[in-house]
């Protein structure tokens, strides 16, 4: 099993996985964590305190922004798990770290592990890795 | 894995370029971690994006830099931002969100970056040349500049690009890189009429259409004309970072690293090919819309920044004409495109038949646009893409021309004739 950290951190929450890749910015309201991208399959739906798994990253660049201010104010995703590197994504939760000392984990895995989580699991996210609880 | 860091980037790291340098240095090097780097290399310009406001992380970010005495090393631009300076009455947001984005402004500033606010930071004189690294962030920037002027830079996000502006550093990865510029998914543009492909409207819709089936692949278009012009090949990639993850494109005999179909894949094949037909190309013009209706509100255009020849063109099609008295008509663009368009004599004339410049920022990232009920038209798939998220609005996507129409009459003018038969 390869599983690599782009940002280490610890999280514990339910999945929620995305049919599509979602951009952060212009896709989730950082105040409340809403999917606001109603083009995507799970608008309407919340990011927050779930470990956010999709395919890859997707669309603005100020998505890191939206990741950062999401962790500052717990609105964000306790974690997220792709099955591609995203460098948005990492950003913003590098930067959290640097500034505010909270990482969220943000996960590279490869498919047959991505497949093994589904939507409502609950999964704790340690140095060690996914292991689900 | 770890990073080689050359002997600058340890000083930075060890405090001997001060601790904004190391502050900024720790990012980079963690983003190289992340990107699998294995060294970082010299960037000679960057174009921010931090420069927006979404709430107190990124201010806190950039003043937490400020305070450590932080100062660009390299030309950098800035990105649009919350508020229009120019017009600073067009702003009808909330006044403390207002005050937090002028904070964060004055701050990039002061940290030596030049107030551009401008999201099409390719308009300017200067731009990168081919061949140049550079650390730009912007996702309709990142393409332009990797695909249109063959510089090179990755997809950075927000916060990495001040860092790189600060040390003159990038991790050595992704686009930077020869071997990662290549091809991926060939799009094969064939059957479609010749007038169709003269048209702006059709460009944003290619690029809707390549980014929702690239991945996060690299596509290559083939079959367009040769020598697409910079204002189309600029709708077509910022549609395609609008829709997917394209961080640059090729299309064959347009741009500087495609002038063969095989040059754009290095000789490799195609990882699949896909046939853009006239009924796809309707299908993605068909997504661009949400609404439907007799009537328009308003009319936004210059997702990205218009440029001095689409203002030209807006001011041949308005001829004399005036904007409907019940519609609000926006034209979004950069305060130097602005002041050149002036000097041309094209600006005045359109404000005077009411068309509302908006400079600094963008009419879909802050409130500017009068409530409306009524849908807004758009020439922009970008805007088409985010505004109905961010602003909670109905879209209908059409040629400038139709929005031009549409803008005097009030009344929704499509020209649907032209996707059909040209």
């Amino acid at each position: 099993m390869t599983m690599i950290f782009l940002v280490r951190g610890k999280a514990n929450g339910e999945v929620l996985k995305l049919d599509e890749p979602l951009s952060f910015w212009g896709g989730v309201d950082p105040e409340t964590g809403e999917i606001i991208d109603l083009r995507h399959p799970q608008g309407g739906m919340s990011v927050k305190g779930k470990v956010l798994m999709m395919p890859f990253g997707r669309g603005s660049s100020s998505g890191s922004s939206v990741i950062a201010e999401g962790i500052r104010s717990g609105s964000g995703p306790a974690g997220i798990i792709m099955m591609e590197a995203d460098e948005i994504i990492a950003l913003g939760s590098i930067v959290a770290d640097e500034i505010y000392g909270k990482a969220m984990p943000v996960i590279v895995v490869e498919k047959s592990e991505y497949e093994t989580y589904s939507t409502g699991d609950q999964v704790v996210i340690s140095e060690d890795g996914i292991t689900l609880s | 894995m770890t990073v080689n860091l050359s002997e600058f980037d340890q000083s930075c790291l060890d405090g001997q370029e001060g601790p904004a340098a190391t502050s900024a240095m720790r990012v980079i090097v963690r983003l190289a971690e992340a990107m699998k780097a294995t060294e970082l290399l010299d960037v000679t310009s960057a174009h921010i994006d931090s420069c927006l406001y979404h709430g107190p992380a990124v201010l806190d970010f950039a003043k937490w830099l400020e305070d450590q005495g932080a100062k660009v090393t390299i030309p950098t631009t800035l990105n649009v931002s919350s508020l229009d300076l120019i017009h600073p009455d067009l702003y009808r947001g909330d006044e403390d969100w207002g005050v937090q984005a002028r904070l964060l402004m004055d701050c990039y500033e002061r940290m030596g970056c030049k107030p551009t606010w401008t999201c099409a930071p390719y308009q300017l004189e200067e731009r990168p040349k081919f061949g140049e690294q550079v650390a730009w962030a912007e996702s309709n920037a990142i393409v332009f500049a990797n695909s249109v002027l063959g510089a090179r830079t990755h997809r950075y996000g927000d916060f990495i690009d001040i860092c790189a502006a600060i040390c003159g550093r990038a991790p050595a990865a992704g686009l930077h890189l020869d071997e990662n510029r290549k091809g991926d998914i060939l799009f094969r543009v064939d059957g479609l009429n010749d007038s169709l492909l003269d048209r702006d409207v059709f460009y944003p819709v290619l690029g809707h259409l390549v980014g929702k089936n690239s991945g996060n692949g690299i596509p290559v278009i083939q079959g367009l004309p040769d020598g697409v012009s910079e204002d189309r090949l600029k709708a077509l990639g910022a549609a395609a970072a609008s829709s997917g993850s394209v961080g640059m494109f090729h299309a064959v005999g347009s741009t500087p690293e495609a002038l063969t179909t095989e040059e754009a894949f290095s000789g490799s094949d195609p990882t699949d090919v896909i046939d853009v037909t006239p009924e796809k190309i309707i299908a993605a013009r068909d997504e661009l819309s949400t609404a439907s209706d007799s009537r328009i509100g308003a009319v936004s255009l210059g997702t990205p920044h218009y440029s001095v020849q689409e203002i030209k063109k807006l001011f041949e099609l308005f001829d004399s004409e005036s904007v409907n008295p019940e519609v609000n008509f926006y034209v979004s663009t950069g305060r130097d495109v602005l002041a050149e368009a002036s000097l041309r004599g094209f600006v005045k004339p359109l404000e005077d038949a009411g068309v509302i410049f908006v400079t600094d920022t963008c009419t879909y990232i802050t409130p500017i646009m009068e409530a409306v009920t009524l849908p807004v038209m758009t020439d922009s798939a970008k805007w088409a893409y985010y505004a109905p998220g961010n602003l909670g609005v109905e879209v209908i996507f059409g040629a400038v021309e139709d929005c031009v129409a549409s803008g005097i009459s009030g009344d929704l003018s499509v020209d649907s004739k032209i996707w059909v038969d040209g």
